[in-house]
């Protein structure tokens, strides 16, 4: 294993204070490795989302450790966290997120700006072959609010591929899609698993999808019950 | 991160927002010009005054000033050398107004390197005749060329040329004040009695208008010979030697130096002027205290702006954070709008200011007492408009700072959980 591990969580444990403390994670300790599908589920409010967010760096008000790649993420400024999510961690959310002022390709686009390794060509023409894997090469060009739920959730999802991260977390992902979609949107995490060796943490209230990943970590009460 | 990325996404979001973006950049172009327009009509307002006085008098003006002898018999004689003396009611004796050897002393100053021309005077006090009544009145006899060449004599000659005063004995320019109040037309003749009783007639072949009443009341000119025959005296006797220098700043220090070395009185025009320097140094200070006011308040108006697009898309700040977008990316993002809007709302009020000022300058300015000006004067130079456009970035900057620092500090997890 060792080098194979992506992503170690050792007893990481937040509780939030208004007014009263409420511990809303406690001590919860995993690891996933290189090629590894996992979702985790819970019921609402056994605080998925907040562990996401910890996971995703973007939260950095916790204790215990968390190390992304072999790297610590306790300690690192703002700017270096930011760097390490656009590099390694593509993100897609529990309530779709996209820029209203762009196109759907420009939003697919943003992330590779500001990692600047590919040209701006080479980016579009990931971007546009992503979103024609998910079937909505033909919305391209159209503007972020013109997208329906769903179409918005699968640019998203698209938008966490660009950089080609190491690992891809996502929050309700097929949410707001219908089964053949996410079927679809399945199929393509299992290929970006099997064939390009990244890594899954997706977040699911669908007992379907979760059993149908290699791995179900379930969170109850902010405790890690069973996998 | 490049800075065409930048400023793609910054032009998105302005896009989305193009109408306060764009009261954003009128507030700035509208006080860039009338900041420009501004200073330049007050500067041009000033120059014009001054020059109503400035360029008519004499950088150094050297005379034989009527005062009692600075030094007493007294005070020369060896008995009370360890004495204090106290004499009252001293009088001048009866010193002449001519200066001696003034020929040389002209000749001496043409060839002062510093010196950019010098014209001789005479003046002598005179009366207008009018009927039964006496006017008051001073000839200046002059070098009409010499007046024209340094003092602008011409841009305040009405109705004739000041060139025939050497042309026609026996001629005088008539000040227009003095002019109205006895009727005199061109080509009339006017009497007037010397202080020694004498009296000349004088054909007038023109008029004198400095925009300042009092003198055109009292000043007329002649030629300096027709003058000196009305004093009496011959062709040596000059009163006043008017000098203009090359740098009107050195004028202090060189009326010092020919004071002691021609031993006579010497006047510089900062000390015969000063209130004239106040006067436009305030008025500059007035005109750039407005003018300065306008550019803060524009700026006031981005920072408004921009705080409410920051709030407006706290979304927008809160996916490219979650995307790897650090701080200083987001900060990048918002100076550049706020910097845009600067410099283009800057540079079209530099262009309107200029056309503002143009059409100052041709707005007609009838003053019956200045005769050479016909339009609004206005100023055109280059550093009102530096001023304001280094300003205009720098206000713009500033009001994008605060609120591009607010943006850079956007928790993306509280935007998020918050949907
Ligand atoms: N800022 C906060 N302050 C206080 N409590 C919070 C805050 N954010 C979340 N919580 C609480 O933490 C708990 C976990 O929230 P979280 O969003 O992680 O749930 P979840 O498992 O994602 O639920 P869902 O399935 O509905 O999305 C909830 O009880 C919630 O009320
Ligand atoms: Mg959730």
């Amino acid at each position: 294993m060792g080098k194979n591990i992506i992503l170690e969580a050792k007893s990481i444990s937040k509780s939030f204070l208004n007014p009263v403390k409420v511990d809303v994670l406690k001590e919860v300790s995993f690891s996933l490795s290189r090629g590894e599908y996992a979702s985790i589920i819970g019921k609402s409010g056994s605080g998925k989302s907040t562990l996401l967010y910890i996971l995703s760096t973007m939260d950095t008000d916790f204790t215990g450790e968390l190390l992304i790649d072999g790297i610590r993420v306790r300690g690192k400024s703002e700017k270096e966290l930011a760097s390490l999510r656009n590099e390694k961690i593509g993100f897609v959310f529990q309530f779709h997120y996209l820029l209203n002022e762009f196109t759907a390709l420009k939003n697919v686009m943003l992330p590779g700006f500001k990692l600047d390794k590919l040209s701006e060509e080479e980016l579009e023409h990931n971007a546009y072959g992503f979103l024609k894997d998910l079937g909505i090469e033909k919305l391209a060009h159209k503007m972020a609010y013109q997208l329906s739920g769903g179409e918005k959730q699968r640019v998203a999802i698209a938008r966490a591929m660009i950089n080609d991260p190491l690992i891809i977390m996502c929050d309700e992902p097929t949410g707001n899609l219908d089964s053949k979609n996410a079927d679809i949107v399945f199929n393509i995490f299992k290929e970006l698993t099997e064939a390009y060796n990244k890594t899954l943490l997706v977040v699911t209230h669908d007992m379907d999808f979760a059993h149908k990943t290699s791995r179900i970590i379930e969170l109850g009460d902010g405790r890690l019950l069973k996998e | 991160m490049k800075v065409k990325h930048i400023t793609e996404i910054s032009g998105a979001l302005m896009r989305a927002r193009w109408k306060q973006t764009l009261v954003a950049a009128v507030g700035v172009t509208f006080s860039i010009a009338f900041f420009i327009s501004l200073l330049g009509f007050m500067e041009g307002l000033n120059q014009l005054l001054d020059g109503i006085v400035l360029n008519r008098t004499p950088h150094v003006r050297l005379y034989n000033d009527i005062l009692p002898s600075k030094v007493q018999p007294i005070e020369l004689s060896e008995d009370f050398k360890d004495h204090y003396n106290f004499i009252q009611s001293v009088k001048p004796t009866n010193t002449r107004k001519e200066i001696y050897n003034a020929p040389q002393i002209i000749d001496k100053l043409s060839n002062d390197g510093r010196v950019l021309g010098v014209a001789p005077k005479v003046t002598a006090q005179v009366f207008y005749n009018l009927g039964n009544i006496d006017l008051n009145g001073i000839i200046n006899g002059i070098n009409p060329e010499k007046e024209a060449a340094y003092f602008s004599f011409n841009d305040y000659i009405l109705g004739g040329n000041s060139l025939d005063l050497n042309n026609v004995s026996n001629s005088i320019i008539l000040g227009q004040g003095a002019a109205n109040t006895m009727r005199a037309k061109v080509g009339d003749i006017v009497t007037v009695t010397s202080t020694e009783g004498e009296q000349f007639s004088l054909k007038v072949i023109g008029f004198f208008q400095s925009g300042i009443s009092e003198i055109d009341k009292v000043q007329s000119f002649a030629s300096l010979s027709t003058t000196q025959k009305i004093l009496g005296e011959n062709n040596n006797y000059i009163s006043d030697i008017q000098v203009k220098l090359k740098d009107l700043n050195q004028a202090p220090a060189i009326a010092r130096e020919y004071e002691h070395f021609f031993k006579i009185d010497a006047e510089d025009i900062q000390t015969a002027n000063a209130q004239f320097e106040t006067g436009s140094g305030v008025r500059s200070i007035i005109s750039y205290a407005v003018g300065v006011t306008l550019l803060i308040v524009s700026g006031f108006g981005i920072y408004n702006i921009l705080n409410m697009l920051i709030y407006e898309k706290m979304d927008t700040i809160a996916i490219l954070k979650a995307t790897g977008f650090a701080g200083i990316d987001v900060k990048k993002i918002f100076i550049s709008i706020s910097l845009s809007i600067g410099i283009v709302g800057g540079f079209v009020g530099v262009l309107f200011g200029f056309l503002l000022s143009i059409t100052i300058d041709a707005i007609p300015f009838d003053s019956p007492t200045m005769p050479a000006v016909t339009t609004y004067p206005i100023d055109y130079g280059i550093q009102y408009y530096s001023i304001a456009a280094i300003f205009a970035l720098v206000t713009t900057f500033l009001a994008g700072w605060f609120p591009a620092k607010k943006a850079s500090k956007v928790d993306p997890v509280i935007i998020i959980r918050g949907k």
